[in-house]
């Protein structure tokens, strides 16, 4: 059983964001400004364990990108994945959700007897949290949402624990499936040492448009989303006033009359 | 050809090393150091992850990273905590390159391979209660009997005294002979009459294993003898070479730490209605602290270099180890006075970077011996002579072979 794993190169989460003239750009002082999607750490993991401990074949590190994101593929190799692939091409640049979900679905299809997709659970950058829903709809395969445990997983069925705001639910469902991973399902372990050195002499492949059979439209010119006005939130501007009473038990009620005055709570 | 750049496997490994220390090590860092232990959890995951054999050939249990990279992982080590620096510098470069350079290939199998798959700690007993500096003073003494040596003696301030399993032992073999008369042996701490304890107590390193280790009547086979008879001076000698890079490339960390704390706080901190930074006396303190970082690292990456070449560099690693630590020593300094008042408390790190500096002033070398040998090159009374053995260049079609 092959197992893809979806992942993006985001900005580092300390990286620094300015925005000039509408143009976005970012560094981050202490370390590298450009890393594997947090979230997508825990998709790597949970793949290599289904190789590790279910006797799944390869785990396929993809990623969807400009030449930059063979990066965070470098770091899915020295994690332990056993395959990496570029997918690129200036057709797919600046897709919204939907087109990027089409690529999704034509990179996976295109990985032949791929019976499970896994992705983190949003990327930090777009922090929409709807990849792998719309990928499985293009696919048509079942989609998985906040799962935080795979606890059986055959040629033809997977049972996982998802988390939801109201507890724990156990569902089994048919493959091939696509999960969405919550932090909770595992602890992403370090690249090692021989594990870098192999990723830093792999041949990344790269597919591009006319590797794939995207259905329907890709790019910035099919996007529905507006991006021509990008600019800085302004900093918020607060005040502090100090509550006093003769008592604490006062001063907790003034408190509280003052957020429900505020409608804060 | 001169290059200074590093190789993306060198900066990886480094990196990786430095999410360990930041996620794993640096939270509970100031809880160990108040309560004088080290963290149970450090050693088996510095094993764990590879980090004890980072330098050591594939085939003997390592990881076939070259000598620079030793260097890149302690700097990245001991900017969190000098500690788990240490721990490098004795089982890794006091004791398993000695193994490396000096041991049968039997020895290597049966003590380096253990040590570089972190299976067994490793560390370096050479000094002594009354016995530091002046090594061919050393009281220890291994009397030969039949196929055996009885050694006798105490070995003082020894990293990991406590927690290694061999221990690099020196002693006489010919007490008349002074230096010459020196041996070594891979005394193994399950072996009958050893016994070892740790040290409290200390100004800095209190997340770390220092101690004392005795030998009485401890019968070692001839076998765990590493080298020739009388051969144990150069061996000290040459594995002081590792070790003291060690030492620099993670004063190195301590020096970039200093300054990493020093550039937040002097941004953060403001007086008479400004941050501190903006102050010309602050920005010469962290312009100095960037020189003494780049001089530092600049020695130490040369030093490795040399070893990657098989080339002697005792000169430029005791230059190193001597710049490297008087200056983090200073950059501790000068991040205390950054930080006023509040870098005086263990509230922030940079008091602790002040205590762990200090040792490395004093230990494998003093900066007084270091000057001593820098004159005796210029000067022409030191000159290195070849060694039987030296140590091997980094080869990296023999150090990856799986």
């Amino acid at each position: 059983m092959k197992v893809v794993v979806c992942t993006k190169q985001t900005p580092s989460t300390t990286a620094v964001f300015t925005v000039n003239n509408g143009t976005v750009s970012w560094d981050d002082p202490g370390g590298k400004p450009n890393v594997v999607n947090p979230w997508d750490e825990y998709a790597i993991e949970e793949g290599i364990r289904l190789k590790e401990n279910h006797g799944a074949s390869d785990v396929i590190a993809l990623a969807v990108g400009s030449e930059e994101s063979k990066e965070a593929l470098k770091t899915a190799l020295a994690m332990g994945c056993t395959e990496a692939i570029l997918v690129s091409d200036d057709a797919f640049a600046g897709s919204d959700a939907v087109g990027s979900a089409r690529v999704w679905a034509a990179a996976i299809n295109h990985v032949s007897d791929a019976k499970v997709a896994l992705f983190g659970k949003l990327t930090i950058d777009d922090n929409m949290g709807v990849a792998a829903m719309m990928t499985a709809q293009k696919l048509g395969w079942t989609p998985l949402t906040f799962v935080s445990a795979i606890k059986e997983i055959s040629e033809d069925s997977i049972t996982v624990e998802r988390l939801l705001d109201d507890g724990k639910e156990t569902v089994t469902a048919p493959l091939p499936a696509v999960l969405s991973l919550v932090k909770e399902i595992n602890e992403p372990r370090y690249p090692s040492f021989m594990g870098i050195r192999k990723a830093n002499r792999a041949e990344i492949p790269v597919w591009s448009a006319g590797d794939l059979t995207v259905e329907g439209e890709t790019g910035a010119a099919a996007s529905k989303v507006d991006w021509s006005h990008v600019y800085t939130i302004p900093p918020r501007e607060g005040s502090v006033t100090l509550i006093e009473a003769d008592s604490v038990e006062e001063q907790a009620k003034l408190l509280a009359d003052k957020l429900f005055e505020e409608k804060v709570i | 050809m001169l290059d200074f750049s590093l190789t993306d496997e060198q900066l990886d490994a480094a990196q990786m090393v430095k999410d360990f220390v930041d996620s794993e090590v640096y939270p509970t860092i100031k809880e160990y150091d108040r309560k004088q232990e080290m963290n149970p959890a450090a050693l088996p995951r510095m094993a764990e992850l590879g980090i004890l054999g980072i330098n050591i050939p594939v085939c003997y249990g390592g990881q076939g990273f070259d000598y620079v990279t030793l260097g890149l992982v302690c700097e990245e080590l001991e900017r969190c905590d000098s500690t788990l620096r240490v721990v490098m510098s004795v089982h890794m470069g006091l004791n398993s390159m000695g193994v490396l350079q000096w041991g049968t290939e039997e020895q290597k199998q049966r003590f380096l391979t253990p040590q570089a798959r972190g299976e067994k700690y490793a560390a370096f007993c050479l000094t002594e209660p009354g016995a530091g500096s002046d090594v061919a003073n050393l009281r220890s003494t291994a009397k030969k009997d039949g196929d055996d040596y009885i050694i006798n003696g105490e070995k003082m301030w020894i990293s990991l005294a406590s927690k290694a399993h061999h221990f690099l032992w020196f002693a006489k073999t010919d007490p008349a002979a002074g230096s010459r008369g020196i041996t070594a042996f891979m005394v193994t701490s399950d072996m009958l009459g050893v016994t070892s304890g740790d040290i409290h107590g200390k100004l800095g390193v209190r997340a770390g294993s220092t101690g004392w280790v005795n030998c009485q009547d401890v019968r070692v086979p001839a076998a765990n003898r590493i080298g020739e008879e009388g051969e144990g001076f150069k061996i000290a000698m040459s594995c002081l070479d590792n070790g003291r890079y060690t030492v620099a490339a993670g004063a190195t960390g301590l020096i970039r730490a200093s300054l990493e704390a020093s550039l937040k706080y002097a941004q953060e901190r403001e007086t008479f209605g400004q941050p501190i930074a903006t102050y010309q006396l602050v920005q010469q303190k962290l312009a100095y602290m960037q020189q003494w970082y780049d001089n530092a690292r600049l020695l130490y990456l040369r030093a490795g270099w040399l070893k990657n070449q098989g080339i002697r560099n005792t000169r430029e690693t005791s230059m190193a180890k001597w710049y490297a630590t008087d200056h983090s020593f200073q950059a501790a300094n000068e991040a205390i006075q950054i930080h006023g008042a509040y870098g005086y408390s263990d509230e922030y790190d940079v008091e602790r970077y002040l205590r762990n500096s200090r040792g490395a002033i004093i230990y494998e070398g003093t900066s007084e011996i270091h000057q001593l040998m820098q004159a005796g090159y210029l000067l022409g009374t030191r000159k290195d002579k070849p060694l039987r053995r030296e140590l091997p260049a980094y080869d990296p079609d023999f150090w990856q072979a799986e």
